[in-house]
């Protein structure tokens, strides 16, 4: 049977506070979001891939696990065999298995192949999205992303989060 | 765009534009090695870029993980499962720690710059 989606805001709020945790002081935005129109159809856009699941490919450093805020640049043309996750906050098993769960980049090379859509930058961003700083988020982690999406020529980003 | 699993998260954080997958927490972009799904659901992810007009809009998606919704109670009310965190570089396999000492892919890896002394010791000493 159909059931609503989980609410995990009141489900950790509550466990933290089994645990005897301190509160986590979750990220509530409540101003209207920036906008930008998609400048060109999808068919000629080159997307940039950001995604938190602490992926890295064979060869990069990996993660570790106390607020890590470095990024790491994966080239697009990765061979899948050589991504890699580094992650202490969710279930990697299936991301292990196959990568495109958290890091779609045979999804979205499939789609170029396609037609459906125009390209992929030329490095996919990724991070360890467990950083408990939101401050460090905002004020660290996005601004370079930013800075990479202008660099890498994007004109549209797809975020995947964990 | 953002791909989001958890709704009330994304809500709270409204970003300009989000589709929703109901999957479990580590499959925010889809089933492991089910890539006619996979494309499915990237295919109704990118067209919302077309249909959502209204900055802050979530559009749920159709897809389904599985008739039996019991995974959305798995882990209620348990402890706390989660590694300790620590400045320890937490590598898949030790062979990955070694190929990464070779360093051959250092220029790919952005270190911010608020590394501890002793990470980025660890990290330069490989």
């Amino acid at each position: 049977m159909a059931e609503p989606p989980v609410e995990y805001i009141r489900s950790i709020t509550r466990q933290y506070a089994k645990l005897g945790y301190k509160p986590y002081t979750w990220v509530y935005n409540t101003d209207t979001p920036p906008w930008q129109p998609l400048r060109k159809p999808l068919a000629q856009s080159r997307l940039a891939l950001v995604a938190s699941g602490g992926i890295y490919r064979r060869g990069q450093i990996a993660f570790h696990s106390k607020d890590d805020t470095s990024l790491r640049l994966i080239p697009t043309d990765v061979r899948t065999e050589e991504l890699r996750t580094s992650h202490f906050a969710y279930d990697q098993t299936d991301a292990r298995r196959d990568p495109n769960v958290v890091f779609p980049i045979d999804t979205l090379r499939g789609l170029v192949r396609e037609g459906l859509l125009g390209g992929l930058t030329e490095h996919a961003i990724t991070f360890m999205g467990g950083i408990y700083s939101s401050r460090r988020v905002r004020e660290e982690v996005a601004p370079t992303i930013a800075g990479y999406l202008e660099a890498e020529r994007a004109d549209i980003a797809l975020l995947v989060p964990v | 765009m953002t791909m989001s699993s958890a709704l009330d998260i994304t809500r709270a954080v409204n970003p300009p534009r989000a589709v929703f997958n109901d999957f479990p927490l580590g499959h925010t972009a889809g089933k492991p090695l089910e890539p006619a799904v996979n494309r499915e659901i990237m295919i109704a992810t990118l067209r919302a870029f077309e249909t959502i007009r209204t900055p802050g809009s979530i559009e749920l998606l159709p897809f389904e993980w599985s008739p039996d919704h019991s995974w959305k109670h798995a882990g209620a009310g348990e402890g706390d499962n989660r590694a300790p965190r620590t400045e320890e570089l937490t590598y898949q396999s030790e062979d990955d720690m070694i190929a990464a000492s070779e360093g051959k892919l250092a220029e790919e890896c952005i270190v911010c710059s608020n590394w501890s002394p002793e990470s980025r010791a660890r990290h330069s000493a490989g």
